[in-house]
């Protein structure tokens, strides 16, 4: 084998394993491999308070991922935080009375969406709005709750 | 009066190296018309630059990656949280370690031997002697290296990272037995492609560059004796590790606030 050709061996080795190497940190390492490249559709949740809730948080159901956050914003007009979740169109018959609900994945993981199917008849469609929700657990709020409750009880 | 002296013949010094080098760029950028017709030459520096790197910068990979397990489990594991052990030890390496070490590795193993090798091509008159044969010698002997360095280093660092993390991912898993779906899953719901890994691979292409360009400067500058070459190799490590270290302050400062 010649030194030119051995050296270009070499050299495929070193660019195909660097290239490798970025796709393997791509797919695996990264969040590339798991997001869902395919179509999804939109849906609105109004919460009081989306407490840590961030774009690209995950909607859930029956623990099972069925979209993301995709836009937060709030409303001026309801004073409301307005959460825009992309739900994936494989999952298209989710009730539209459907609960939405801030939860926490452990105790102090991150936050993401829960839904509970309702029992209607029609579902979830792009532009919808989930009517029913629940705000984020703020830990301060429900301390503050708590020691309120506990004073009550001392004073009575 | 005399350190007043002193202080602005330094500041001359320093501007004209810094004028030299950027009249040397933009000539070694001129030459890259000429690399494309002759692709061999950015073959061969591919070995010497690139290739001949892949050792040190995966031995260095997998024992950054076993350290990084092995610490990052020692802290996590006194909030509860080993389980976003993967996390830790990919994000590390991604957004710091692999760009970092790699061009500080880079710079001890590719940039002094760029620096030495040109050093001594000038102090025994080679490349004036390309240019008596009309052959310009910063574009044939130059670019190729730089184009070189440019390229391999994004790789290497890449390369880096992931050896670091199946490093991270034999101690974790393999020895303190965290759960091996728990590490890959934790790590890819939180390491943002385009955020961390993106932002990473653009910190390389940066080092890559001021490696590469500080090593070839001082080899092309130096003083054309036994004496001037060993300097301009000193003056290449600590230039380009300094350089790697301050940029990095700035790119990230930039990146990810």
């Amino acid at each position: 084998m010649s030194k030119t050709r051995q050296i270009e061996i070499w050299v495929g080795a070193f660019i195909a394993a660097g290239f490798l190497a970025l796709f393997f940190l791509a797919m695996q390492v990264s969040n590339l491999g798991t997001v869902n490249s395919g179509d999804s559709y939109t849906v609105l949740a109004r919460f009081d308070n989306i407490g840590g809730l961030k774009v690209k948080s995950p909607v859930t159901l029956a623990g099972v991922e069925v979209g993301r956050v995709l836009d937060i914003y709030y409303d001026a007009e309801d004073f409301r935080a307005v959460a825009v979740l992309g739900i994936y169109s494989q999952y298209d018959t989710i009730p539209d009375d459907t609960f939405a609900k801030i939860l926490t994945a452990g105790l102090l993981g991150e936050q993401y969406v829960g839904l509970d199917p309702g029992g209607s008849e029609q579902v979830l469609k792009e532009g919808s709005e989930i009517a029913v929700t629940q705000s984020a657990l703020v830990l301060e709020e429900v301390i503050g709750q708590f020691i309120y409750g506990k004073a009550q009880e001392g004073a009575n | 009066m005399d350190w007043l002296a002193a202080l602005g013949r330094g500041g001359l010094a320093v501007s004209a190296r810094l004028g030299r080098a950027n009249l040397l760029m933009l000539a070694m950028l001129g030459g890259l018309a000429e690399l494309v017709r002759r692709p061999r030459l950015l073959l061969e520096q591919l070995m010497s630059v690139g290739v001949l790197t892949v050792l040190i910068i995966a031995v260095s990979g997998v024992f950054v990656g076993m350290v990084l397990g092995l610490q990052g489990y020692y802290i996590l594991s006194r909030f509860g949280a080993e389980a976003t052990l993967g996390v830790m030890v990919a994000a590390s390496l991604v957004r710091e370690l692999g760009p970092v070490v790699t061009a500080l590795l880079f710079a001890g193993r590719a940039g002094s031997a760029l620096a030495a090798e040109i050093g001594l091509m000038k102090a025994t008159e080679q490349l004036s002697g390309l240019e008596m044969m009309a052959v310009n010698p910063q574009h044939r002997v130059l670019t190729p290296r730089l184009v070189a360095g440019i390229l391999s280093m994004p790789l290497l660092a890449a390369l880096f990272s992931m050896l670091g993390v199946y490093g991270g991912w034999f101690v974790g898993v393999g020895l303190l037995g965290v759960d091996d779906g728990t590490y890959w899953a934790q790590m890819q719901s939180q390491i943002d492609w385009y955020e961390d890994v993106g932002n990473g691979v653009i910190k390389s292409v940066v080092f890559g560059v001021v490696c590469t360009w500080i090593a070839i400067f001082q080899g092309y500058d130096c003083v054309p004796t036994s004496e001037g070459v060993s300097r301009a190799t000193t003056r290449t490590v600590v230039h380009s590790s300094l350089a790697v270290l301050g940029l990095d302050f700035v790119l990230t400062a930039l990146m990810f606030n």
